[in-house]
């Protein structure tokens, strides 16, 4: 039986598609489709309901040292209301899950994490912890909306003071007010534009939808479901755990290393991604050059030998072709080969480009 | 949604309109591109190419999810819809003006619903 987020009622009122998704009732797409949300997203604005994310504090003295061990990267020195991404690995190497740790003060984090995963990374971080810290799962207490697209700056300026917005990218503001409601803001997002993530109450979700909605009504703000996040997270290459990464692959084959402190005393997987050396699989870009387009799990050749898998493919709305990346063999993955993937049976011919496909203008 | 009259209809969500010159043209319901979302490719088969009633004759794929599209009918494919290659959005726009294919010597056709009753199919698929 799926779960409804705070805002069930509100998809409906607003005329989305509502499907099954990671155990919550969401909507795939509104009235306007997901193209025209995409778009939106790319030179407008979008919001999405995101409560159906995992949170988790992590309280106590010896918090920095317990994420420190269970997480790849390093947190050691953010300040107050800093963000950091983080893959989480077991003792293999493999991705248990990918997050983001806000630091709200020295013996107080804040951990965002992926709503399929969220029980198994409950258990998992309450099983590898010790020493004087306390793990809450606050899940279902907390709300959560995302912001997105050049004009989210230019909205939320009308429902809260500048002063309490997060200036730099990856930073939160734990103490912000939006249109009288207390939000945690976060200069973050899943979209490959500028725009925020904002954190409150469960019961005060509907509300700030309907304050930002209304906001925002001159800007170009439409409501944007799971399809348009998906398709504008893989226009912009990031990786979604289930697809580019799961428990039988490392964040080094995903191309996560930026994430992977080899140099930190010890984390959770460290040994084995050290034992492995350097990555024998390298996640890339495809761009389609055939007719068609190449979705997840489908094998990609060059000839007759397959040199590896796609892990997430879809047409990319705003670049206007389709584009899929892969899972290959790290001596194949050179920019500029061309490749072929099976597609229901048939070749589809593709190039590997650089990632990301899209990257916002400065 | 619209249902016209004058068309018939598949239980998987094609159209059929019979030509005055005993071809028929088949296309994909309102309810079906409402239900895909977005097109944004379409895979059809060949002039001269055999279609099989119940069996796929090509595909469409929106941004999220590639469907067959089923022939209701057995004959021959007359001519494609080459436009809609280029411009699978109009079957969003007009379903029943974006035919995919014109089939001639037909031989076999499956049951087909008219209007009311495909109407009718559709609001219980959605319950």
């Amino acid at each position: 039986m799926e779960l409804k987020t705070p805002l069930y009622d509100t998809h409906v009122k607003y005329g989305g598609k509502i499907v099954p998704f990671a155990g919550y009732l969401l909507p795939v797409q509104y009235e306007s489709g997901v193209i025209k949300e995409h778009q939106a997203v790319r030179t407008d604005c979008g919001l999405f309901d995101v409560s159906h994310m995992g949170e988790i504090t992590c309280a106590g003295p010896d918090a920095l040292a317990n994420l420190n061990r269970l997480m790849t990267n390093d947190f050691t020195g953010m300040y107050d209301g800093q963000a950091r991404y983080s893959p989480m690995c077991d003792k293999n190497g493999g991705v248990v899950d990918d997050l983001i740790v806000y630091k709200i003060r020295d013996d107080h984090y804040f951990i965002v994490v992926n709503a399929a995963n969220k029980d198994k990374d409950f258990a998992w971080m309450k099983e590898h912890v010790a020493g004087d810290m306390v793990l809450t799962d606050i899940s279902d207490t907390v709300g959560q909306l995302a912001l997105q697209g050049p004009r989210a700056k230019e909205i939320l300026l009308k429902l809260t003071d500048e002063a309490d917005l997060p200036n730099k990218y990856y930073s939160c503001n734990p103490h912000a007010v939006v249109a009288k409601i207390p939000c945690v803001i976060s200069k973050t997002g899943y979209t490959g534009e500028d725009g925020y993530e904002l954190y409150m109450a469960a019961d005060k979700a509907a509300c700030l939808w309907e304050a930002l909605m209304e906001a925002g009504k001159d800007e170009g703000l439409i409501p944007c479901g799971l399809g348009a996040r998906d398709t504008l997270r893989l226009e912009t290459a990031m990786p979604l755990y289930g697809h580019e990464m799961d428990e039988t692959v490392t964040p080094l084959e995903t191309g996560l290393g930026f994430a992977v402190k080899m140099a930190k005393e010890d984390f959770i997987g460290k040994a084995a991604l050290e034992k492995q050396g350097e990555a024998k699989r390298a996640r890339v870009g495809l761009r389609v050059t055939g007719r068609g387009i190449i979705r997840e799990h489908q094998p990609v050749f060059i000839g007759e030998r397959q040199i590896g898998m796609t892990t997430s493919g879809t047409h990319a709305p705003y670049l206007g072709y389709p584009i899929a990346m892969a899972l290959v063999d790290a001596e194949d993955a050179k920019v500029g080969t061309a490749v072929e993937a099976e597609v229901r049976g048939r070749r589809v011919g593709a190039e590997i480009v650089p990632l990301p496909f899209y990257k916002k203008k400065k | 949604m619209n249902f016209p009259k004058e068309l018939k209809y598949s239980k998987s969500h094609e159209w059929v309109s019979y030509e005055q010159d005993g071809t028929v043209l088949i296309g994909i319901t309102d309810y079906a591109q409402k239900e895909l979302g977005d097109l944004v490719f379409v895979n059809l088969p060949e002039e001269g190419d055999g279609v099989t009633a119940g069996e796929a004759l090509g595909d469409v794929e929106s941004v999220k999810a590639v469907s067959d599209i089923y022939s209701p009918v057995t004959g021959t494919v007359a001519e494609i819809n080459e436009e809609l290659l280029d411009a699978p959005q109009k079957i969003n726009e007009d379903p029943y003006g974006a035919w995919l294919i014109r089939v001639e010597n037909v031989t076999d056709t499956e049951e087909l619903l008219d209007a009311d009753a495909y109407e009718a199919f559709t609001k219980e698929e959605n319950q």
